[in-house]
């Protein structure tokens, strides 16, 4: 069996066939694989004997349901007024350069996708950005630059 | 007008308080005397609309049903809040305990708690406290949390939105009535509540309806927890009594040099410089869910408005026109006339857009667009044009 054919079975098992269940079926997918391939959509169909249409339309609504190929490491920059007015087009920059990726893109070898995200509640402390679940706040240049080349290096 | 000064007060945050004592004490009482409690109190929903708490709960309990919901909702996206990660980082089992109470009255067997996707990595200490809090309470009342995430979009702080979300669909606020005390989560009757509401609920079932009640004005009771940011020194988390004015609020944490306060996120007001003295935070004023952004002299204003177009113009769930071409629109428009595309007058003719999707917009986010709107350009027109 191929493997997301698998994940699918498996999450389906684990939280039930149910249309209210295909929230969490997606979700671990992302968590799996970052993001929900048309074979995953599909197979979440069948799995659920649910139209495709439906599920796609389901997953396509959600900022963090992608549908696009993502890196391992998903980089979301905060974009809204507080983090804006502390410089995150700074922090977009230093990550930009350090990666040689631009925003919206994912790097050659698939390690990493960065994106721009709205409002993520660490208003307070910004900048601020998520890699997968992890917060990081307080940016500077110098300290994303750190953080960023710490995954590169050792993850 | 009468307003208090400001008055810093630590009722939520105090110690994670022995929980299962006061449910048992709050459980010795008849699901009557809870609710005259709660109304007594004159708690109102602190998640930005301010729905008496005491009468949401009331109408769910005496809606004939077969099953009944308590949902927390942690669905925290208003630009600028960020109280109700803390509340749950730090007193989670306060929490918990709110819905527990709200559960009882109500006869609901299962409470949710829906978590904002941007909050996963609160999940792994969340379930911990959960599993302790069931443990816990096991032999007091037969009720069970879960926790839904969510996955990054902010219409799902809708409350009719959260419910399609949790039954696996997209995100898409529904036609009101009938409202969630009626037909909620899978039309059933379902109580659904901020994080903060909930703990202020279980706070006045610690301390009597009397301890809130002595807080705040008539029309806004007790105090509030508020998610300061932006040009201010000490941004963090502040639980101040409600019915303040603004100039006090500026006076303590603005930077000297407070041009504006943001009151209530991208959905809320823009207060000018020239109305701090007379705006009061609260029902009776200006209401927040606790957002407050402090901008100085430095900032411009048409790059705040910008900024809350763009976000309210990729958050619109497209499902109504008013607010999907609206937010389009506006955006553009502010564009334009900064650009010198369109002439300044061109923004009486926004101004007007924005009205209508106050009037013709399905839920809350389509008829909040007018709030910074209006009140962004009323305020700082010359800004919006050169």
């Amino acid at each position: 069996m191929p493997e997301v054919q698998e994940l699918v079975k498996n999450l389906a098992d684990k939280y039930g066939r149910n249309r209210e269940n295909l929230l969490h079926i997606l979700q671990g997918i992302v968590e799996q694989e970052r993001y929900l391939s048309d074979v995953a959509l599909t197979e979440v169909a069948r799995e659920l004997d649910m139209s495709a249409a439906q599920v796609y339309g389901t997953a396509t609504f959600y900022t963090f349901l992608d549908t696009e190929p993502r890196g391992k490491y998903v980089i979301r920059i905060c974009r809204t007024i507080t983090c804006d007015m502390k410089g995150k087009n700074q922090i977009i920059q230093a990550i930009e350069d350090t990666l040689k990726v631009k925003l919206g893109e994912t790097s050659q070898n698939k390690k990493f996708t960065l994106l721009e995200t709205n409002c993520m509640g660490w208003c307070h402390e910004g900048p601020a950005m998520l890699i997968n679940d992890q917060a990081y706040t307080n940016l500077t240049e110098d300290k994303a630059i750190e953080i960023i080349t710490d995954y590169v290096k050792n993850k | 007008m009468t307003y208090n000064k400001l008055k810093r007060i630590d009722l939520i945050f105090h110690e994670d308080c022995e929980c299962r004592k006061v449910l048992e004490k709050t459980f010795s009482k008849s699901n009557d005397e809870i609710i005259n409690d709660i109304l007594e109190s004159g708690l109102k929903g602190r998640g930005g609309a301010g729905f008496p708490t005491g009468l949401k709960w009331k109408f769910t309990a005496e809606q004939p049903a077969d099953e009944r919901f308590v949902i927390c909702n942690a669905d925290e996206g208003e630009p600028g809040t960020f109280k109700d990660r803390e509340i749950l980082f730090r007193v989670p089992s306060k929490v918990f305990s709110g819905m527990a109470v709200c559960a009882k009255v109500i006869g609901a067997k299962k409470g949710y708690i829906y978590l904002r996707g941007e909050y996963r990595f609160l999940l792994p200490e969340l379930m911990k406290a959960l599993d302790a809090f069931h443990r816990d309470i096991k032999d007091l009342i037969d009720f069970e949390i879960l926790i839904q995430m969510g996955s990054g979009a902010y219409i799902c702080g809708e409350e009719s939105a959260l419910f399609e979300s949790m039954e696996g669909k997209r995100g898409e606020p529904r036609n009101k009535p009938p409202y969630p005390t009626v037909a909620g989560f899978k039309n059933k009757p379902t109580v659904i509540n901020n994080v903060e509401t909930l703990v202020y609920a279980f706070m006045i079932c610690k301390h009597g309806p009397m301890k809130f009640k002595e807080l705040g004005t008539s029309d806004s009771r007790g105090s509030k927890v508020f998610s300061l940011s932006g040009d201010t020194p000490i941004p963090g988390i502040y639980e101040l009594e409600l019915g303040m004015s603004l100039d006090h609020f500026v006076e303590e944490f603005g930077d000297g040099d407070t041009k504006a306060v943001q009151v209530g996120g991208a959905a809320g007001f823009c207060v000018p410089r020239k109305k701090f003295r007379e705006t009061i935070i609260g029902f009776e004023g200006v209401p927040t869910g606790g957002s407050m952004k402090v901008f100085n002299s430095s900032r411009s204003m048409y790059n705040v408005l910008h900024n809350y177009l763009g976000f309210f113009e990729e958050e619109s769930c497209g499902q109504c026109t008013p607010c999907r071409v609206g937010c389009q629109q506006l955006i553009k428009g502010i564009e334009a006339v900064k650009k010198g595309e369109k002439k300044a007058a061109y923004l009486d003719q926004l101004l007007k857009l924005s009205e209508t999707m106050k009037l013709a917009s399905k839920c809350g986010l389509g008829q909040s667009v007018a709030n910074s709107f209006s009140s962004i350009v009323d305020n700082f027109r010359e800004e919006m044009i050169y």
